[in-house]
């Protein structure tokens, strides 16, 4: 029996991992690509570069940009490649209650998808609604993404975390594999080495 | 590659965790072995293991009512059978599980499954998800429930359990 049982966890092991675990909020309704290429873009920027200026419509009207926080807040931007899919659905309703997390290093965080309003506002509200703007950089197509070079040759974007100081300046930049959700501690850990 | 979530008569083999190091966690389950114990190891005659993530919108909702449900389990008259609960948190780093754990003070065990090895041993199930396991003769795990979703009632929960598993000690 004991053989049995290593064989068993032996061959768990060996099954490639999903890289996420959907939750039953998004039953039925998510659209999934299956694994794909890790990364498929080459990053434009990096630590110790001012970031580059953008202005993005939020699902909320508002216009988000990283000028706004200059000087207030650090940010936090975090890209996602698609709504509707099964890793970015389960990436920001984690930061939904993690948000004294983020303000306990004076940070705000940034969604920025390529998707359209319409289908973010649609998307987060699947999520219980979110306390951090979502931005969508549909037009010009991944503008954004691609000024930070995360866009994909394919037009979604990477899974990437771009941290940036009170003074505009990038100080971590985390291009996930696409398949895999970024760690939280990562990213809590990165904003305390600012301070 | 998806697998199917697990169905009651099935046996659960193999599933290890690492032992927790808060001494009241390890006396809950009845832990001895270090670094890591297996499933088979908790002393309980029935175990309810709660597959959730703390991305999981549902799992957060859900939350007090499982803390509710842990609370009857410990307030139990005269139970007979002994229940014990723990939580999974699949896909979820120990710092992830931890504030989970701090967000929703759980008093109940939680684990990380930060690398799927546990979800993929319980069937790549959607969060949240119920397993409730008797034990067999040689005291492995047998399956007697498992179900996605919340547990909506925690008395109604407390009571299906006790029923499904009479006379599993």
């Amino acid at each position: 029996m004991k053989n049995i049982r290593l064989y068993l966890v032996l061959l768990l092991m060996m099954v490639p991992a999903s890289g996420y675990s959907l939750s039953s909020a998004f039953e039925g309704s998510v659209y999934d690509p299956g694994s794909l290429k890790p990364r498929d873009s080459v990053l434009k920027v990096k630590v110790g570069d001012p970031v580059p200026d953008f202005h993005l419509q939020a699902i909320d009207g508002s216009q988000v940009g990283p000028g706004q926080f200059r000087g207030e807040k650090n940010l936090v931007i975090s890209f996602i490649p698609a709504a509707w899919t099964p890793v970015c659905s389960d990436q920001w309703p984690g930061y939904n209650i993690a948000r004294p997390l983020f303000e306990g290093f004076d940070a705000v965080l940034l969604g920025i998808s390529v998707d359209s309003l319409a289908t973010l506002f649609s998307w987060t509200r699947a999520m219980n609604d979110l306390w951090f703007p979502v931005a969508s950089d549909f037009w010009p197509h991944g503008a954004v993404a691609d000024s930070f070079g995360v866009l994909r040759s394919d037009g979604t974007a990477e899974r990437a975390i771009i941290i940036v100081d009170k003074q505009g300046i990038i100080r971590f930049i985390h291009v996930s594999d696409i398949n895999i959700r970024p760690e939280l501690g990562m990213i809590i850990n990165a904003l305390g080495a600012i301070e | 590659m998806a697998m199917d979530a697990r169905n009651p008569g099935e046996k659960l083999l193999g599933i290890r965790l690492e032992t927790p190091d808060s001494g009241k966690v390890q006396e809950y389950l009845g832990l001895a072995a270090k670094p890591s114990f297996t499933m088979d190891d908790l002393d309980a005659d029935v175990a309810v293991v709660e597959v959730f993530s703390m991305y999981c919108p549902h799992c957060q909702r859900e939350a007090p009512s499982i803390n509710r449900f842990y609370d009857l389990l410990v307030k139990r008259k005269n139970p007979g059978t002994s229940i014990k609960l723990i939580g999974i948190g699949v896909g979820n780093s120990q710092f992830e599980v931890d504030y989970f754990r701090k967000t929703y003070d759980v008093p109940f065990p939680l684990f990380a499954d930060g690398d799927f090895v546990v979800h993929r041993a319980l069937g790549e199930v959607r969060t949240p998800y119920f397993i409730v396991l008797a034990r067999e003769e040689d005291r492995s795990w047998r399956v007697v429930m498992s179900r996605p979703g919340g547990i909506e009632s925690p008395e109604a929960f407390l009571t299906t359990i006790v029923e499904l598993t009479k006379g599993e000690n």
